[in-house]
């Protein structure tokens, strides 16, 4: 009997390091009981930390497990932001823990096979092990929501998520076997060739359709939106703040990867219907946060407009439209980072606040961390020369030069409407009355916030090296 | 040839019908019965596929564990199905809409069926002959070594659905009275007797 090849291991290292370091750090957990929250909430840093290391310096681009696994400057880019997603949102939750009494060592535990999760559907180059490193993330994202047991709102956000993204994997596997059955591959890179073979037939379509409708659930995007306004509002802030961006950019890795890549050749069948979710996402996100009173729905609205405009880079179908969708997720994910660390702070008399109004008055209260969140209201409304504005900038040109000039022109439209509702928050900290003093922000707050402002100010200054690497990142697909 | 035929229209129909039997009764107990049915049935289809590993896999995993461990559920738990039917009227037009367009979108799937060649040339693991190995072990041999990767990751899948289940159930009460074995069997030798007086204790 023929013995069986190692795999290659190398371009796996980093996951490696998050598999290992998330049971060890369980096993830590489960023999010190809850006193041991903070020990494994710092290590678990330290293992997000030790993976993006490895990701940067020991690991070599690579395919392994028989072409289910692919490391390419694409998926390098994607998995530094989700592992930078991911760790800060580790940073963040510590102060919450330490004064909510929130001591639960799981939660960074389900964070960091989260983690693990994300790089696998960033790095997923086979429908089988997409699906799986899709469900690896949404389980432990699905138990996060619902970790404060406790409190009705959050399992409420729990079990939502859990029936909706239930059906969103069973559109997705539909949608695989469908692509599975007209193609007879489930690895990209053969599926590309017998697309781009032959006539796309209505199958394949179908199958396509019905992967962009799972995936589209899972970037939240129009009309798979609906769990969001409510997960977002129920879950503990903390978790708002995790989900918000890591995750968002994994999905979206994973979508770029399977459109462009797997799904390459048949790019006229697809870009309508990214069109579409494109558009209905920025509108709905446009509108519909007009109305909120609560700061955690409004980032929800927020993050769907704001998928919308990635997709946008996406429809485009080109290597500048795809270099678009990197570069926006990057800000993006820098930009929630920040305003969820200022959504963490505002406490008051020991209880948590959430209203828009009772950010009123910042200005005189916390004149600096009133200005830095202004200047990440004006990068999320995208006005130069913030870093949101080039995140527009460079989706909207790609979409220009694909000559979907409708696609643009709505875009640019919603962005004006939804610019009101970011700039209602500057008016309230700037013009009105104090609604009366926060509790002190805490240092990991700081360290996030002043971290993400200086990147959105001076994104302007090293826009150049971040585009290049975006670029080669892009060129992956082309 | 004309038997298999026969067989394989006979366990279909029985498992279509049973399909359609467990969204149609009232009773749920009766629905996770026909659910078993429908089980059985396409584990018969599975066998007429030469697939006996999975065959049996289904009956063991799903009938012998997943259906009863339903039936339990749905015995135990006093929901009141025809309570939870109550808007149902209300979203039947929607609902029904979108049933409509997936059912078009599927005939029209259907209809431009080709069985494309490639599709059975390039079938990953196409079922070995039985006389040369079996199919338990070519499915072993697969598993574990071009599925090795996707073998461990559902394996985490796994791992992370404990994890949940633990978090979100498990509570430690603190006035709760446990036995701990060790320390009674760890009990010193001398039997401890006190004389107690009465209406004083110990």
């Amino acid at each position: 009997m023929e013995l069986a090849t190692l795999p290659v291991l190398s371009p796996f290292l980093p996951e490696l390091i998050l598999a290992v370091g998330s049971l060890v750090l369980l096993m830590i957990g489960v023999f010190q009981g809850e006193r041991s929250t903070g020990l494994v909430t710092t290590l678990s840093i330290f293992v997000v930390l030790l993976a993006g290391l490895a990701l940067l310096f020991m690991t070599p681009d690579g395919v392994t497990f028989s072409g289910a696994f692919v490391l390419d400057p694409f998926a390098r880019f994607m998995k530094v932001l989700a592992l930078a997603g991911s760790g800060f949102a580790i940073l963040m939750s510590t102060d919450f823990a330490r004064r909510e009494n929130f001591d639960r060592f799981e939660y960074p535990v389900l964070i960091v096979i989260a983690t693990l999760g994300m790089m696998i559907m960033i790095s997923a180059s086979d429908l089988i092990s997409l699906y799986l490193g899709l469900e690896l993330q949404s389980l432990a994202l699905y138990v996060v929501a619902a970790i404060n047991r406790d409190s009705v709102r959050s399992t409420e956000a729990g079990l939502k998520y859990f029936v909706l993204g239930a059906l969103s994997s069973g559109m997705l596997l539909y949608g695989a076997s469908l692509v599975y059955g007209f193609t007879g591959h489930t690895q990209f890179g053969e599926i590309a060739r017998v697309l781009s073979s032959g006539d796309v037939s209505v199958g394949v379509v179908f199958g396509i359709v019905f992967v962009i409708a799972g995936i589209a659930f899972k970037v939240s995007a129009v009309p798979f939106h609906m769990w969001t306004p409510d997960v977002y509002e129920g879950a503990p802030t903390p978790v708002t703040a995790f989900f918000a961006a890591a995750p968002k950019a994994a999905a979206m890795a994973m979508l770029v990867r399977a459109m462009a890549g797997a799904f390459g050749p048949a790019v006229s069948e697809w870009q309508q219907v990214i069109s579409f979710v494109a558009i209905a996402s920025m509108l709905l996100g446009a509108f519909a946060a007009i109305g909120q009173r609560n700061i955690k729905r409004l980032m929800a609205y927020s993050s769907i407009g704001h998928m919308g405009y990635a997709l946008v880079g996406l429809a485009a179908g080109s290597q500048a439209g795809v270099q678009g969708v990197i570069l926006y997720m990057a800000i993006y994910v820098v930009m929630t980072l920040g305003v969820f660390a200022v959504i963490l702070f505002m406490r008051r008399q020991g209880q948590m606040v959430e209203e828009i109004g009772d950010l009123a008055g910042l200005s005189r209260t916390h004149p600096l961390i009133a200005f830095i969140f202004a200047m990440l209201m004006f990068s999320l409304a995208g006005i130069p020369p913030l870093a949101g504005f080039f995140a527009k900038f460079y989706v909207f040109l790609a979409a220009i030069e694909a000559q979907l000039y409708m696609l643009s022109v709505i875009g640019v439209l919603s962005s004006v409407v939804g610019a009101y509702y970011y700039l209602r928050i500057v008016k309230l900290m700037y013009f009105d009355e104090p609604a009366g003093n926060f509790e002190p922000m805490a240092m990991s707050l700081r360290v996030v916030l002043g971290l993400s402002g200086a990147f959105v100010l001076l994104f302007i200054f090293f826009a150049g090296p971040i585009g290049s690497a975006a670029s080669v990142a892009a060129k992956t697909f082309f | 040839m004309i038997l298999h035929t026969l067989f394989f229209y006979l366990f279909s129909a029985i498992t279509i019908a049973s399909g359609l039997m467990v969204i149609g009764s009232r009773n749920p107990v009766l629905s996770v019965l026909f659910l078993i049915l429908a089980f059985f049935n396409a584990a018969a289809l599975f066998v007429m596929l030469g697939a006996e590993f999975l065959a049996m896999l289904l009956v063991v995993v799903y009938v012998g564990a997943v259906a009863v461990l339903f039936l339990f559920v749905v015995m135990m738990l006093d929901v009141d199905f025809v309570e939870l039917r109550q808007g149902f009227q209300q979203y039947l037009p929607v609902g029904g809409l979108i049933g409509v367009v997936l059912l078009a979108e599927l005939l029209i799937v259907l209809s431009g069926w080709v069985f494309a060649p490639e599709a059975v040339k390039g079938v990953a693991a196409p079922i070995p002959d039985v006389a040369q190995v079996s199919n338990t072990a070519a499915i072993g041999q697969l598993l574990y070594t071009h599925y090795f990767f996707f073998f461990q990751a559902a394996g985490f899948v796994l791992l992370v659905a404990m994890i949940g289940a633990i978090v979100l159930t498990l509570r430690h009460k603190p006035n709760v009275k446990r036995q701990v074995i060790a320390d009674q069997v760890a009990r010193s030798q001398k039997v401890e007797l006190h004389a107690v007086k009465p209406g004083q204790g110990v």
